[in-house]
């Protein structure tokens, strides 16, 4: 799983108010490199939930995203690369997304988080 | 002709790892949800600006669907309720992120963050109560309702399902307007039992212009004819088991697959750890039909 689809995930169990973001929890991350895009950045920036990217990328040893952005950063080539690492070629392999409210784990396995809830969580 | 895989047992528990090898090892499923899913993402009608968008994919399953999306440039991510099925998207390396996660209990998505999604042959499982604790209208709109609330307004989302009968397509439509969404259902091909295909064409947010329903394939009955008889209903063809099927068009599938395809499957179970023979110049080579 990558960042960006941490970015868009929160936690769905019933009376949970706010489930985003959920905390990561690292046991194994890998890097893959994949093509940039500017324009799929670009498009992507609004929707991005910037301070949840940057402590995301942290949990998983980047730490090089600055800790506020703002649209005029898109034109610079070097925050736009940043942005891409970050976003589309960490991928969390193993560990937990853990709901903010109440603690629930949800186990990261092979690269696929298992959001599945049980019959007292829907 | 067998019963509908709805009728036979819950989606994790039909589609298995035997029922998601076909994913992989039959050329007819593989085809069928190609063209299914291209047909949806023309539906979707993304503005042809030729920027990648970030798509779902419900009921992504083996990853036959996204990689449609990942060959027109987009990124994805797909939701599956079935880990056999999942476990064949990693093998074939699907691009998109997978979730293990069951629709009917909603879409744990930020709102209005999708730019579209597609579902191909999924929804209509919504209808089954496969536990005691399953009411397929609560199931129905937990889906669309988080649909809805994910997806940006104006975006659109194409669900190509089997309904069982006219009370079904009436109750996924019905749910589907309830949480707001606008549009309705295209058939292409309805005069044909066995290429007619219906997919549910909705856009979030009031209708307008840009939400009328567009024209299906082949209404005007053109072209129902057996130009492309192998294209059969899927639902039927998933649910026979190979052991039913001629023995020829077995061995015709095996031979689809060439050296490149052996060396990879080879280098993924070596990954895995297992004891694989070396590569050598034998490796999937032609062998000679002895008499
Ligand atoms: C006909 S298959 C489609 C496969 C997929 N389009 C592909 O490319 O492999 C239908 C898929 O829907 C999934 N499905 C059924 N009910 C589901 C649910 N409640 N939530 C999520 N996925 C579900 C099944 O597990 C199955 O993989």
């Amino acid at each position: 799983m990558r960042l960006l689809t941490h970015n868009m995930l929160s936690s769905n169990i019933k009376g949970v108010t706010n489930g985003f973001p959920l905390r990561i929890e690292v046991e194994k991350v890998v890097e893959k490199e994949v093509d940039l895009n500017m324009d799929f950045l670009r498009n992507m920036f609004a929707k991005i939930e910037w301070k949840a990217l940057v402590e995301a990328s942290r949990t998983m040893g980047y730490s090089e995203l600055p800790d506020d952005a703002e649209s005029s950063m898109l034109d610079s080539d070097e925050f736009l690369r940043k942005f891409h690492h970050a976003l589309l070629e960490l991928h969390l392999e193993e560990g937990a997304l853990v709901c903010p409210e109440t603690g629930r784990k949800f186990p990261v396995n092979k690269g696929i988080p298992n959001m599945l809830l049980h019959e007292d969580e829907v | 002709m067998a019963s509908r895989p709805e009728l036979q047992a819950p989606p994790e528990i039909f589609y298995n790892d035997d029922e998601a090898r076909k994913y992989t090892s039959s050329s007819r499923i593989i085809d069928i949800q190609a063209k299914l899913s291209e047909r949806a993402l023309e539906l979707l009608a993304l503005p042809d600006d030729g920027v990648p968008r970030l798509l779902l994919d419900i009921g992504c399953g083996s990853g036959l669907s996204g990689e449609t999306l990942t060959d027109n440039g987009h990124q994805w991510i797909g939701l599956d309720i079935s880990q056999s099925m999942l476990d064949i998207a990693l093998e074939r390396e699907a691009e998109g992120d997978l979730i293990l996660g069951d629709m009917g209990q909603g879409l744990g998505l930020r709102p209005g963050v999708i730019d579209g999604a597609i579902s191909i042959s999924a929804v209509q499982w919504l209808c089954n109560a496969d536990k005691s604790s399953h009411e397929p209208r609560i199931r129905l709109k937990a889906f669309f309702g988080s649909l809805y609330r994910c997806l940006a307004r104006g975006a659109r989302a194409v669900l190509q399902v089997y309904p069982e009968n006219l009370a079904q397509r009436e109750l996924i439509l019905g749910f589907a307007m309830r949480a707001g969404f606008s549009g309705g259902v295209v058939v292409d091909y309805p005069h044909s039992t066995k290429k007619r295909k219906e997919y549910l064409v909705l856009t979030c947010g009031p209708p307008s212009l840009s939400s009328a329903t567009p024209k299906g394939k082949g209404e005007d009955g053109e072209s129902g004819s057996d130009e492309d008889s192998s294209d059969d209903e899927e639902n039927q063809s998933v649910s026979v088991s190979d052991r039913h099927r001629p023995r020829k068009k077995q061995k015709l599938n095996k031979k689809v697959k060439g050296r490149e395809w052996v060396l990879r499957k080879k280098e993924q179970m070596r990954r895995k750890g297992n004891a694989v023979p070396l590569d050598t110049k034998y490796t999937a080579r032609k062998r000679k039909a002895r008499f």
